[in-house]
């Protein structure tokens, strides 16, 4: 498997720096070094540049800056619309004296986002070569596969390159590289043992892992500050740091609670459960109506509205569940997610199930619609308010039932489903 | 128009300057239907005066609440970034990702209420932390572009205000302005934030006079703050924290998110790939109804300000807060209105101000005004209950009755004095009570009070029999609350209850030895061990404590009760009661509701179904439930659907409609119907109606019948 990194065009120290810094990449690395010449490049991330405007003017400018002939201004700010344009303007700019003899790159990253925009960039840039007629080389970088990615028409298939993920133990090789300088790279490689073995089953990502090493370490070197404990101590350590991480599993790998109330925390050697995570103040305090009026817009949601008659109407005679639905309708619609609704119905149901008697003011209908931007009520299908409204309910089933518990309405006895 | 040119041509004339509109302002709407414009002037001030003292009231009531979670929010801005920059070098700072500082501010549902707070928000950031602030809501952020305009918008906009406040450069910099126009990436944000940076480095030291940017941190972060998290497209945000992450290095962003339901929905719009850039912390902000409670205390339940509201004001105005929207700035605004509408309404709310300002005004009454005192009911009460010869001179004498308004506008004054902190009282006695019988809320109690003696109510008795049960500690506590609610009222009346009420407290607290003595007794008694010997005594003790009179704590506690008994019904009684109360209480409820509780739905079918309503032409008056054939098209068409079931046969309603306009017209329907041929006009008419009806939202074609329409009401409105 590991292959050292060699190429024979390169310098060997340059290649050793190289190594250190792209740790169980050598493979890869070198694949791309026997592509790579020197690197005048533009590197571009799609997110960023979400127009194909800015997109062009990102690369013509970083590549400008590589010219250095005065020929060009350095100031000058190139503006480029349309691809032709581009292709134009990067010519351009690969005559010069500096750009002549080499190789451009160009790294767009998180590629996926090209599909979004217009539908020339794809196969544009896959033909770059072809259409400037200029050393260039392009590459993609994305996280999905190129099947994914792959344009209708028009376009060249590109080399691709593919990067496995990291295993546990190259992991473990990257983490334990960087250790601080006050401590041993064994006692630092053993923590991210213990470390790995909480966080490899739902993380992966060597960015966050790095970042939830580096705010738990301190608790974890704790007991050989104080003494308790030395270095090779590794079961003592273990002990104390396991159900630490655990807890850092559900609280600040979540982000329930911030990197920096966690280390406070630890600074001051509380327990997390002290400090309430952003889940816990999942509860909503709503005006009254509004709470008849979501609890309406859930039955409303969730129950046939052939069923309505059997919930709302007092004498409406016996419908056994059974013979009275469609097949479809037996299933549980919890399952199934919400309907939509008109608005004629969820007002109908939220008269039946207020006790008083309320008139239909704007104070009732502008309630609707703040529901709706406060999401808990979403607006279904077509823009046409005036005509005819469609809603869907968008809360749970614990949510609705604290809501209908706070005005003691019994939701359970109108659920066709609990029926 | 003349000129003096001798050729032909067009030429421009400006309206000249001498012709001033006219411009009504709100204080002449205010005497637009009184003959007495000096007057209605006066009550203009007096109301303008009034709501300036009770708004800044209001204003300050906000600040006040918001300080905490400000306070807070502020010191983690300030935090945020400069913990970052000192440990760049440490390990443990170079292994972490670098996260976005974010503050999650949860608001509450009351979004009405949002904006004031934001606003607040963003000027305290801009005096003590940052001057880059950016506010977006999610009606103008359709798409990162937008965010990014809107952010490059208010950022270079800032930064070109300060440097014409400098007058070092008063041209807006080229380079800026290019930018702006050409794109906005946070690429060229970042520059611009290093030049800045830069600059104002340089400037700093030789600055000589005090400029807003003398609380601001080196690096000052820009904040941007997410008005409305709810609102935002999933996807759009997180494009944008994406790209802010990549150049949080070089500017300091800080998020703030608005959220008005959860915390939670941070989770639901993050996923966890873009959460993971973020540093949330939780700050919460006071609840609506504590504000709301904060409010009523310092603009209802005091005597600074003259105007008051009655019982059924303040319901509705509650009503409409706790049912409807929970937004304290409609509240507000409610009680704008009912001051706007009595100082407008009642002519002699000129009266209504402070007691020197109303005894001065009393000596200038006119004639008219006079007699509009002496038809106050509540006047008119007080007369009667009079001496026949005065009242004579209370019905005749100007001079007589001015003398009288005053000592009465004086026993007003007081009894408002000696009202709320008697209330206070009661109030702090009733709470700690189990199921709060007079209401968990002091304005539950206020409105009780307001409506009737609240002595007489059930609720009363309740909770008075349940004091009577109270134990001796729960009672000195109680009613070392109602001593320091006495303590900062200064009416001399109140000074003689605070000394009775300490003197309770003292002897209550000096009944501590006698029941000492008692439970000594009771020890003695655990000493005997014979079974026979104990039950004997215990029937004894029984018996003795059933015959007994009450225990001097219980007695002590009777005469407390009674004591505040007797002041409640002094000074608790409803304003009804007191003479001229109607100068500073507003009574308009069904104004006040049919302003506030707008319904659409009601007036549209009233103006359709009974045009005479709003258009009060006699020619319109009809019996109810027969069509008018002079009514206007639209409303025939209307009543005709109203018979109509859930699909109108347009061809039947074309025919009724015939019908009821020819009968108006006085031609015989028959004739042209017996020919199934319609009038064209009649026709056009009709298609009219129709086209305005579905206008209006009452019809729509449909699809699932030829020659049908759709109604889409329901029931009778």
């Amino acid at each position: 498997m590991m292959t050292s990194l060699e190429h024979p065009g390169y310098p060997q120290d340059g290649l050793l720096r190289l190594e250190e810094k792209l740790l169980c990449r050598e493979s890869q690395v070198s694949l791309l070094l026997s592509l790579f010449g020197e690197l005048p490049h533009a590197l571009v991330s799609c997110v960023e540049c979400f127009t194909s405007r800015m997109l062009f003017e990102h690369i013509l400018n970083k590549l400008q800056s590589y010219v250095t002939s005065s020929e060009i201004s350095q100031s000058l700010y190139i503006s480029c619309d349309s691809f032709s344009d581009f292709v134009r303007l990067f010519k351009q700019l690969i005559s010069h004296q500096d750009l002549k003899n080499q190789t451009v790159y160009i790294v767009l990253d998180k590629a996926e986002q090209l599909r979004e925009m217009e539908a020339n960039l794809l196969p544009g840039f896959l033909r770059l070569q072809e259409m400037t007629d200029a050393n260039v080389t392009v590459i993609f970088l994305t996280e999905i596969v190129w099947e994914k990615l792959h344009p209708n028409m028009g376009c060249f298939e590109p080399l691709i390159l593919y990067f496995p993920d990291y295993s546990k133990v190259e992991l473990q090789k990257i983490l334990s590289h960087d250790h601080p300088s006050e401590y041993s790279a064994e006692f630092y490689a053993a923590y991210i043992n213990i470390l790995l073995g909480v966080f490899y089953t739902v993380c992966r990502d060597l960015k966050e892992l790095k970042h939830l090493a580096a705010i738990n370490f301190a608790k974890f070197c704790e007991p050989v500050t104080k003494g308790e404990a030395t270095e090779s101590d590794t079961r003592k350590l273990w002990k104390n740091i396991e159900p630490h991480l655990k807890t850092a599993m559900q609280t600040v790998y979540l982000r329930e609670i911030s990197s920096s109330q966690w280390e406070k925390l630890q600074q001051e050697d509380r327990e997390a459960g002290q400090l309430k995570g952003l889940s816990a103040y999942a509860h909503v305090e709503l005006p009254y109506y509004s709470k008849f009026l979501l609890i309406a817009g859930y039955l409303a949601s969730y129950n046939p509205a052939r069923t309505d008659r059997r919930f709302f109407v007092k004498h409406h005679g016996k419908i056994k569940k059974t013979k009275f639905l469609k097949k479809h309708e037996k299933t549980n619609n919890h399952l199934l997610g919400p309907k939509p609704f008109p608005l004629d119905r969820l007002l109908a149901i939220f008269y039946s199930i207020v006790d008083s008697r309320i008139a239909p003011t704007a104070n009732i209908f502008s309630q609707i619609s703040s529901l709706v931007t406060l999401q808990l009520l979403t607006l279904v299908g077509h823009d046409d308010q005036l005509n005819g409204p469609k809603y869907k309910c968008a809360v749970s089933l614990d949510f609705i039932r604290a809501v209908a518990r706070t005005v003691s309405f019994d939701l359970i006895r109108y659920l066709y489903d609990f029926l | 128009m003349t000129t003096e040119s001798v050729s032909k041509g067009c030429f421009v004339f400006k309206p000249s300057t001498k012709k001033k509109k006219m411009t009504f302002t709100a204080a002449d709407y205010f005497g637009e239907h009184v003959k007495d414009s000096k007057d209605s002037k006066v009550r203009f001030e007096t109301y303008q005066t009034l709501w300036q003292q009770m708004k800044s009231e209001a204003e300050k009531i906000q600040e006040d609440l918001n300080r905490k979670v400000f306070d807070s929010l502020l010191e983690f801005i300030r935090k945020s970034h400069s913990n970052l920059l000192e440990k760049m070098d440490e390990w443990r700072h170079r292994m972490r990702a670098t996260e976005i500082p974010a503050a999650a501010l949860v608001l509450g549902v009351n979004v009405p209420d949002h904006a004031m707070t934001f606003q607040i928000l963003s000027e305290q950031l801009r005096e003590s932390v940052t001057p880059y602030v950016v506010s977006l809501e999610a009606k103008e952020c359709q798409g990162v572009k937008h965010i990014l305009q809107k952010v490059f918008g208010q950022l270079l906009g800032h930064s070109i205000r300060l440097e014409a406040d400098d007058e070092t450069d008063v041209q807006p910099h080229p380079a800026e302005l290019r930018q702006k126009k050409m794109l906005c990436s946070l690429a060229s944000l970042a520059d611009w934030y290093t030049s800045v940076k830069r600059k104002t480095v340089s400037v700093m030291p030789g600055k000589k006079r005090s400029s807003p940017t003398a609380g601001h941190l080196q690096t000052p972060p820009v904040v941007i703050i997410f008005k409305d998290l709810e609102s935002f497209h999933a996807k759009v945000l997180q494009d944008f924290i994406v790209i802010c992450s990549q150049y949080v290095n070089q500017l300091p962003f800080t998020l703030i998110f608005g959220i008005a339901t959860s915390s939670m929905t941070i989770h639901k719009t993050l996923p966890h790939s873009v959460s993971s850039l973020l540093c949330i912390e939780l700050f919460q902000s006071v609840s609506c109804t504590e504000h709301l409670a904060a409010v009523i205390d310092k603009l209802v339940l005091t005597h600074s300000f003259p105007f008051r509201l009655n019982g059924k004001m303040l319901q509705v105005l509650i009503t409409v807060f706790l049912y409807h929207d929970f937004s304290v700035r409609n509240f507000i605004k409610g009680l704008q209105l009912c001051i706007v509408e009595h100082f407008y309404s009642q002519p002699l709310s000129i009266l209504c101000c402070s007691l020197d300002e109303a005894e001065n005004r009393t000596k200038n009454l006119t004639h008219e005004k006079c007699e509009m005192i002496r038809q106050l009911p509540s006047f008119m009460r007080y007369v009667e209950n009079q001496e026949p010869e005065k009242q004579v001179e209370l019905l005749t004498s100007d001079t007589f009755l001015k003398k009288e308004i005053k000592t009465l506008l004086r026993h007003l004054h007081n009894y408002h004095e000696n009202y709320i902190p008697v209330l206070r009282c009661l109030h702090a006695l009733t709470t700690s009570l189990p199921k709060f019988p007079l209401g968990k809320q002091i304005r539950e109690l206020h409105s009780a009070c307001l409506e009737r003696n609240v002595w007489e109510s059930e609720e009363y008795t309740s909770a008075f029999q349940l004091l009577r049960m109270m134990a001796k500690d729960e009672l000195v506590a109680a009613l070392q609350k109602c001593c320091d609610v006495l303590k900062t009222s200064r009416v001399k009346q109140q000074a003689d209850t605070l000394t009775k009420v300490e003197e309770f407290i003292d002897q209550l607290q000096k009944l501590d030895k006698i029941v000492e003595d008692e439970t000594v007794a009771q020890k003695s008694l655990q000493k005997k061990t014979d079974l026979y010997q104990l039950q004997k005594t215990l029937l004894e003790m029984k018996d003795s404590r059933k015959s007994k009179k009450l225990s001097k704590f219980e007695t002590l506690r009777l005469e407390v009760l009674d004591f505040i008994d007797s002041i409640v019904r002094m000074h608790l009684k409803p304003p009804e009661v007191m003479p001229l109360y109607e100068v500073v209480y507003f009574s308009g409820a069904s104004t006040l509701r049919k302003h506030l509780n707008a319904a659409p739905r009601i007036a549209l079918h009233t103006a359709l179904n009974n045009p005479y309503y709003y258009l009060e032409n006699e020619a319109l008056k009809s019996e109810a439930g027969t069509i008018s054939n002079s009514a206007p098209d639209i409303c025939i068409a209307y009543k005709l659907h109203l018979e109509c079931g859930r699909l109108i046969n347009l061809c039947d309603w074309l025919e009724a409609f015939a019908t009821v306009v020819a009968a108006a017209s006085g031609v015989d329907p028959e004739s042209d119907l017996v020919a199934g041929q319609v009038d064209e006009t009649i026709h056009a008419r009709f298609i009219r109606a129709v086209s305005e009806l579905e206008f209006l939202g009452f019809v729509k074609p449909t699809k699932q019948k030829t020659d049908h329409v759709a109604r889409l009401t329901w029931g009778g409105c």
